[in-house]
């Protein structure tokens, strides 16, 4: 293979204006990707951008990659045939909480638990934006959006969680106004072998400001989220003295120092354990919200096994050509 | 002899009877195996050179309750010296398992012919099952028919009895009972079946070989105790030489599909979802990754034609299949390849509907939602084929025409081909014609993803991987040539048109349309797709008795042949045969709307019959 031309983030500009709201969580997106792309030792026509409908889904017209803007919800099966026609490919789904998670639910969850070697990025904000408005699956109850003028009734989902009881072996999770770590973690999604899920907790200034600022604003955001790093103690604060525990029933956030709290007591972050227990139970920590990256085990993907079927059965055939097949078992002469 | 010796009714003297042609229908329960019986026979018959239609007819259940009528199967067989097009009207040889098999398939067995019967069957609680209140078998109901009563349970159970079987396993060799007396029947030879019994039994032995003593057991019941009417001879049919298979229409569908793919070098993608009766696609193709096919079973309709539009980005020929239901699921997809410009193959194997309609029963009235079943103005190609042979020509054009054309073509098969057999002189891919995909650009040339080829309008392939044309497409409407977004009122307009014109111009890459029978005269037929046999002998009866009769069949639906017009304009009267209540008739008359078109359609989820429309056409031709 020839050599990787050394890439910087102009690189994978498109010549295309970009077109969100000035304010928007996704320009702050697409800097960690446009970051990101020249970190993975990848050729760039081996990009593809693949998304569906929403406000998130125009992303793939602002890089400067092969990119495919499908139809709304579709993106997860899009890029399934992508990645299977040429698995040589690093493939990217982009998608909403609208997209991804309503009406591509389906799509999503096949995706995940088939272990498609995958990238995909949900950007989360809470709402529609693009239809102006409307509460989305991962709507906090009680929201009063336009199509829940008395409030939001129906019960969200938590994308960890779902990711999780989807088989998932990858979940990161990230706020967008860090777009250096965005992409680290886009870089280790990338090298993950299988379907690597990002949510990102993304701010629509528009028709949900601050949806996220309980976590990410700077006066709280030290206490109210847990940066986690494999191998590392889950340790928090702005005086770094707060810790979380397994209290034998539940995780619980603890104060180093208090109650005869000692670091030894603070959980350790592995995120290659199998078990998905802990991370599952991580997923639906509150407070703090934990980021970072919460899962990544390896274990064999899809795309690797229909090659694996596929170059076994050429080897083990006796069919070499089409014609071997049409002329094959009974036949007769006239 | 047996106490209960099988006794024949109207007892005719045996006698070798050469026929040009012989309808035999095998009926049972839907657990009984007659669909394997049934093609044994048939198979059997195309090997010693009789052409062969045959019609499965199965329920939905898989296993309705037994003895019930609505769990009745039958298979079909129609074998002749002379050309066979169609499974035939009425029944030469009926074989009945049951009460249920009889009362159901007894209206298609004339006065005159031969009736099967298991008699062991025939007890008092099946007879009500199947809603006799008196048994057929001995209340003279069928004293004009041959019948031949053959305790056929009994008899099996006999000759397996010291095998070890299990009761269930004892019955269910009773269909090759059926299938050794109706061999022996018709002057057939076993080793056909017995060679394939061993390839599907060969690692149970017992099954296999007690498989095999009662099929024996049959030939040899019919052949000793000399219990049946009449033994027919059916000659070689006058088939053009060569090498020939047996071949199912989804069978077909599936190969052609492989040739075009190696003819193009493209690999071949199948995105799919399971549905009846199109499933056997998916099974076929996915039996031939050493091809490397790619065949992905996704999570739903939708998911199996977005997968496809992956992979046509990507560079494959790529596929979805499905029935109607699906095609409905998979609407704005296809939107999405019109839109995209993307090369898609879209298999419809129709069935009854609306709805989930007839899951098992054929019907040609997804035509509409093919042409118009999208939001937008969406054009697509759309070919049918109409035997279950040529189903293999029209997936290798449906692959041609897309590749070639960069855009979705629809196959509109029908369950009535696809699950029929038929003779195929097996084509060989050195005849098959070239299919040349829209080229790659190269690095030479200005490159803009919608830059097209001036006579097809065709636009050119990037595909991901390529160094230096990365581009993005979409569903958003686009400005021609570079693809950016845009919203220009008149742009609009202009590429509305432009991918309409870009269908309408495979007029100019596909054949003109042929007549068969009368070039010109009196009643032209006109039909399409999965109705030919019927049609086609149909009217070459009327032709050879010296009527001005023709047929054009159609197999491109859209565009139409050039010169469709013209052929219309050469009779008094046309006739447009569907099943379904109008469709091709619909685009007939907002097509060309100079011409008088008169309908004749049915929707029973059955195929025409012979006879019916011959009754039709000659009502027309005031012949009768």
């Amino acid at each position: 293979m020839t050599e990787v031309p050394t890439y910087t983030f102009k690189d994978f500009a498109s010549d295309q204006e970009v077109r969100w709201c000035p304010g928007c969580g996704d320009y702050v997106i697409l800097r960690g990707v446009q970051k990101a792309l020249p970190m993975m030792g990848k050729r760039k026509e081996d990009f593809v951008f693949v998304s569906g409908i929403g406000c998130s889904s125009r992303f793939p017209y602002y890089l400067d990659t092969y990119g495919f803007h499908s139809i709304h919800g579709r993106a997860p099966a899009v890029a399934t045939g992508v990645k299977l026609a040429n698995p040589h490919l690093s493939v990217w789904v982009i998608t909403g909480d609208g997209d991804g998670l309503a009406i591509g639910g389906n799509h999503m969850i096949h995706a995940i638990r088939r272990n498609i070697n995958l990238n995909i990025v949900l950007f989360n904000n809470k709402i529609y934006g693009l239809t102006k408005g409307q509460f989305s699956p991962t709507s906090d109850l009680g929201h009063k959006t336009k199509s829940s003028p008395y409030g939001n009734i129906q019960a969200p989902f938590n994308f960890g969680e779902l990711t999780i009881g989807a088989a998932g072996q990858f979940y990161a999770r990230i706020p967008d106004n860090n777009p250096n770590e965005m992409a680290d973690i886009m870089v280790a999604a990338e090298k993950h072998k299988g379907a690597s899920v990002i949510e990102i907790l993304q701010n629509c200034v528009i028709f949900n400001d601050g949806a996220f600022d309980g976590y990410t604003d700077k006066t709280v955001r030290d206490d109210a989220m847990i940066s986690l790093k494999h191998g590392e103690k889950m340790i928090f604060g702005k005086e770094k003295n707060k810790g979380i525990r397994f209290n034998g029933r539940q995780l619980e956030a603890v104060t180093i120092g208090e109650n005869g709290i000692t670091e030894n007591d603070i959980l350790v972050h592995d995120a290659h354990d199998p078990n998905p227990s802990m991370h599952f139970m991580l997923t639906q920590l509150q407070h703090p919200l934990p980021i970072g990256i919460i899962r990544s085990v390896e274990v064999d993907t899809f795309d690797d096994r229909v090659e694996d079927q596929v170059q076994g059965a050429q080897q083990r055939s006796k069919f070499k050509s089409v014609d071997d097949l049409l002329f094959s078992g009974e036949t007769y002469q006239v | 002899m047996l106490d209960d010796a099988p006794a024949i009714t109207n007892g005719q003297e045996k006698s070798n009877v050469k026929l040009d042609h012989v309808v035999i229908r095998f009926a049972g329960d839907s657990g009984d195996g007659m669909q394997l019986t049934g093609s044994q026979f048939s198979d059997t018959s195309a090997m010693l050179g009789n052409d062969i239609a045959t019609f499965p007819n199965y329920p939905a259940e898989i296993r309705a309750p037994e003895g019930s009528v609505y769990g009745v199967s039958g298979f079909q067989v129609h074998i002749g010296e002379v050309e066979i097009s169609t499974p035939g009207d009425d029944v030469d040889v009926l074989v009945a398992m049951n009460p249920a098999a009889l009362i159901t398939n007894f209206d298609s067995v004339s006065p005159g012919k031969t009736i099967i019967v298991n008699s062991d069957e025939f007890t008092a609680k099946n007879l009500a099952k199947a809603g006799y209140t008196s048994n057929p078998l001995e209340d003279g109901s069928l004293a004009s028919y041959h019948l031949v009563k053959a305790p056929i349970t009994k008899l099996s159970r006999e000759t397996v009895k010291d095998m070890g079987l299990d009761n269930s396993s004892m019955n269910r060799t009773r269909n090759m009972f059926a299938l050794g007396m109706v061999f022996w029947m018709f002057s057939r030879p076993l080793d056909y079946t017995i060679k394939y019994l061993e390839k599907k039994f060969g690692k149970k032995p017992e099954i296999f070989q007690s498989n095999v003593k009662v099929l024996k057991a049959g030939y040899n019941f019919a052949e000793t105790l000399e219990l049946l009417p009449s033994a027919f001879t059916v000659m070689p049919a006058k088939m053009t030489k060569g090498t020939y298979r047996i071949i199912m229409g989804n069978t077909a569908t599936a190969w052609g599909f492989l040739a075009a793919a190696e003819k193009s070098g493209k690999q071949l993608f199948l995105g799919s979802y399971p549905i009846t009766p199109a499933s056997d696609i998916l099974h076929e193709l996915s039996e031939h990754l050493h091809f490397g096919v790619r065949t992905f079973q996704a999570e739903d309709e939708i998911s199996g034609i977005c997968s496809a539009l992956g992979a046509a980005f990507t560079g494959s020929l790529a596929l979805t299949t499905t029935s109607g239901p699906g095609l409905a699921l998979k609407s704005e997809a296809i939107g999405l390849a019109v839109m995209t410009e993307l090369p898609v193959v879209v298999v419809d194997v129709q069935r009854g509907g609306p709805s989930t309609g007839l899951p098992t029963k054929t019907e040609q009235a997804d035509l509409l939602q093919a042409m118009y079943g999208r939001n937008g103005e969406s054009p697509v190609i759309i070919l049918a084929p109409s035997t279950p042979a040529n189903c293999f020509d029209y997936a290798y054009e449906a692959s041609r025409l897309a590749l070639e054309h960069m855009t979705p073509v629809i196959l509109l098969s029908d369950g009535y081909i696809a699950n029929g057999s038929a003779p195929w002189l097996i084509r060989s891919m050195k005849d098959m014609p070239p299919i040349n995909p829209a080229p790659a650009p190269t690095g030479g040339e200005e490159w803009l993803p919608y830059l097209r080829d001036e006579d097809s309008l065709a636009r050119r392939w990037a595909i991901p991987g390529m160094p230096g044309f990365e581009h993005r497409i979409g569903g958003l409407e686009k400005e021609d040539g570079t693809g950016n977004i845009s919203y220009d009122p008149l742009n609009h307009e202009h590429m509305v048109k432009l991918r309409a014109e870009k269908v309408k111009r495979v007029e100019n890459y596909i054949p003109e349309l042929e007549i068969d029978g009368a070039q010109s005269g009196d009643l032209l037929v006109i039909g399409w797709g999965g109705t030919f046999g019927s049609l086609h002998t149909a009217i070459k009866y009327m032709h050879e008795e010296g009527h001005s009769i023709g047929l054009a069949h159609f197999h491109y639906l859209n565009p139409m042949p050039k010169n469709t017009a013209e052929v219309l304009s050469r009779f008094k009267k046309i006739v447009v045969c569907e099943l379904n209540l109008g469709q091709f008739a619909t685009l007939l008359k907002s097509k060309f709307p100079e011409f008088n078109y008169l309908q004749y359609n049915k929707v029973q989820g059955l195929p025409f019959t012979v006879m019916e429309l011959n009754n039709h056409f000659r009502q027309l031709m005031g012949l009768s």
